[in-house]
């Protein structure tokens, strides 16, 4: 694969939602286009800066409630970029970035609000914290099993048109039912998987990165990144999941009694 | 104010099992129990016995904290980095003038502050360094002369304390009590936040780079808040002039912390020039900064706990030969790793590198995409077999650092050592590797 003009990757609101070292998977992106060659850009998008519409692929990260809103307001009022968002550039986003990109998101004082309207998706807080590791099946295919650490209170339903990234088989993930985890659509990549997402799976780092350069890559040898696949994929990771008994569902819904061994802190 | 301190005896200081200021019967039951399980755990060798102390004589009295407190010039230090040394720097400081409680170990919730203070009846003075989340609740209970914010950064968020969260308890709790002197870091962002709502503050140039928790989208701010102290290479300003101070701690931070602790002490009445000679005789806390022989390497040893400790800590490895980087993973260190990737790792210097500890492969994945060239080996006591004589710095966060000094101990008291029982790793690669991807 060969381009002329390097690969340009553009990391929204670092300063706002840079909470979970999600900054990482830019890392990891850049890192693996740079060792086969292929020439990057990486773009730092602030709240203070006018977003660039011509990026190749957009990356939104995780953070705080006010942190949150305060992104979907920004995203709100830049159009142009929800418009690349929605209808052109691959986009990987992480938790609060998944939740900002929906039609709404709701806080524990039942306020709603608005998302950048981008994904059929709304959230709302769920009845406790699901933090710990996870594991899903990963919807795109080569990809395989996904790891990550999942700690958020969302509980987020997907749209009628809408598939889940993975399907939860340790851990919580979307919460809604149907034990999926994100979305998947022809441009947007969602999880609410940290780790960095990319730095522990590095085939959907690749799957991203084979759509903006319209062909599949060459693979990379890393030696640990097999062994962190091994612990954390094989029964070594049971230990850190979040062990949630049934589906996390929505704060005041009749449910059976949730059970959290080690849980500590809202 | 300045308050200076009184020549006169502490009431009832005479018995050395129970000070006669304690009289409730439920708080004389507390402290002679606890004692008991703090011996009991030392002669059973199963601890130090200071958070057992402390919890059983709160499962006795539960108010046993605010009874055992009372009566004393009490300081809390509180914040993400620099508690345990800055309590010990304060301790030092006040120590010139008076007998000091001090939870000198770090075992800083309200079960280890407990135990500082039964072990210590008499002393009229307590040091006492706090875990941010529990800060509340213990200034509620010790009504302290003095509060010392050092900084407030993202830490164990598994934990489920977002740092804005944290700093609007601390907050409210100062709110609670306005008699409190705020003894405050000018250059921590969430500090100043939490300073500006205080109705008495001393304010302290202490110095911080870390800015990733700033409220950089919130509405701009008043300009800061002006320092009465400032922390510099070789001394520190104060309002009385500048004080000459020659740490034996390393590190522009640990400056920081000493300007911190020169402003408590003058605040209870310790003059800086004297609180800047004990300081200065201050040299290894805790086993931190400690330097340990071992064949021909000088081990030297370096606690980094979160991505702002980290950050802190990687000017001060230019200074060594070989780097030996220690993370796990377990519960008191965050169980998620995913802070290593908000470390500047790039600016790591270039010298023979192992990561090591339980989550050495991750360690090692964020070393191969900063592109620094390592080996991997997760014991880190056969990492340092790997690495060459010289001046080894180890950076290692909690729980790592704390097993490779007991197992470094044991090693040089000619035990044989093994690892400790793995909790979570399995299948461990059996030699260690090398990766060489980060060179392209």
């Amino acid at each position: 694969v060969t381009r002329d003009s390097a690969v340009r990757l553009a990391v929204l609101l670092p300063d706002v939602l840079g909470t979970y070292s999600d900054g990482g998977n830019a890392t990891v992106l850049a890192q693996r286009l740079r060792w086969r060659g292929i020439p990057v850009e990486v773009r730092r998008v602030t709240s203070a800066d006018v977003p660039p519409v011509e990026c190749d692929l957009y990356l939104i990260g995780g953070g705080e409630d006010g942190a949150q809103a305060f992104a979907a307001d920004w995203l709100r009022r830049h159009p142009g970029l929800c418009g690349t968002l929605r209808e052109r550039a691959p986009t990987l986003a992480v938790c609060a970035g998944l939740q900002v990109l929906g039609r709404w998101v709701q806080d524990s004082a039942g306020h709603r609000h608005l998302g950048a309207d981008i994904l059929d998706l709304t959230t709302v807080p769920g009845s406790r914290r699901a933090v710990g590791e996870v594991v899903s099946r990963c919807a795109i295919p080569g990809v395989g099993s996904l790891t990550g650490f999942e700690n958020h209170r969302g509980v987020t339903t997907l749209g009628a048109g809408l598939r889940p990234l993975g399907r939860v088989v340790r851990g919580v993930g979307n919460g809604a039912g149907g034990h999926g985890d994100g979305v998947l659509t022809p441009t947007v990549v969602g999880t609410y998987l940290h780790g960095p997402v990319l730095a522990r799976n590095p085939a959907l780092a690749d799957a991203l990165l084979s759509q903006v350069t319209g062909a599949p890559l060459s693979p990379l040898e890393l030696h640990e990144q097999e062994m962190v696949r091994r612990l954390r994929l094989g029964r070594g990771a049971v230990r850190g999941a979040a062990r949630v008994v049934g589906d996390l569902v929505p704060a005041g819904v009749p449910r059976r009694r949730l059970r959290r061994p080690g849980d500590r802190g809202g | 104010m300045r308050s200076d301190f009184s020549t006169d005896p502490v009431p009832g200081a005479a018995s050395p099992w129970c000070p006669e200021r304690v009289r409730n019967p439920r708080t004389v039951m507390a402290v002679l129990l606890g004692r008991l399980a703090g011996w009991a755990s030392r002669r059973l060798r199963i601890g130090e016995g200071a958070v057992i102390s402390g919890r059983v004589a709160l499962a006795v009295d539960p108010r046993a904290l605010s009874r055992l407190a009372a009566g004393r010039r009490v300081v809390l230090v509180s914040g993400t980095n620099g508690k345990t040394t800055t309590a010990h720097l304060i301790a030092a400081a006040l120590r010139t003038r008076a007998e000091v409680a001090h939870n000198d170990t770090g075992a800083n919730m309200p079960d280890g502050v407990v135990a500082a203070l039964l072990a210590q009846p008499s002393a009229r003075c307590a040091v006492l360094e706090v875990d941010e989340l529990h800060l509340g609740r213990v200034a509620e209970a010790v009504r302290p002369a003095v509060v010392v914010l050092l900084n407030l950064t993202r830490d164990q968020l598994d934990r489920g304390s977002e740092v804005r969260a944290v700093a609007a308890r601390i907050s409210a709790a100062l709110a609670r009590r306005p008699e409190v002197l705020v003894v405050a870091n000018a250059d921590d962002p969430m500090v100043v936040g939490v300073g500006r709502g205080a109705a008495r503050v001393v304010w302290v140039a202490a110095g911080s780079h870390w800015r990733a928790d700033a409220d950089s989208w919130a509405p701009a701010g008043c300009p800061g808040p002006v320092p009465t102290w400032t922390a510099r290479a070789d001394a520190v300003d104060g309002p009385g002039g500048t004080s000459a101070l020659r740490l034996s701690l390393p590190g522009a931070f640990n400056m920081g912390n000493a300007a911190l602790a020169l402003a408590a002490a003058d605040a209870l009445g310790v003059p800086p020039d004297q609180a800047a000679d004990a300081l200065a005789g201050v040299t290894s806390i805790a086993g931190r900064y400690a330097v340990v022989r071992r064949g021909r390497q000088a081990v030297h040893l370096l606690l980094a706990k979160n991505p702002a400790g980290w950050t802190e800590l990687l000017p001060l490895l230019a200074d060594a030969t070989a780097l030996l980087l220690v993370v796990n993973a377990r519960p008191a260190d965050g169980r998620d790793t995913s802070w290593l990737w908000d470390v500047p790792f790039e600016q790591l210097p270039d010298r023979p590198t192992v990561a090591s500890g339980e989550r050495a492969a991750d360690l090692g994945l964020r070393l191969g995409y900063a592109g620094r060239r390592h080996r991997t080996e997760p014991d880190p006591v056969r990492a340092l077999d790997l690495l060459p004589d010289g001046e080894v710095y180890v950076a290692a966060n909690y729980t790592a650092f704390t097993s490779l000094t007991r197992r470094l101990t044991r090693e040089a008291a000619g035990e044989v050592v093994g690892a400790d029982p793995p909790t979570a790793p399995t299948g461990r690669p059996a030699c260690p590797s090398r990766t060489g991807e980060g060179e392209a």
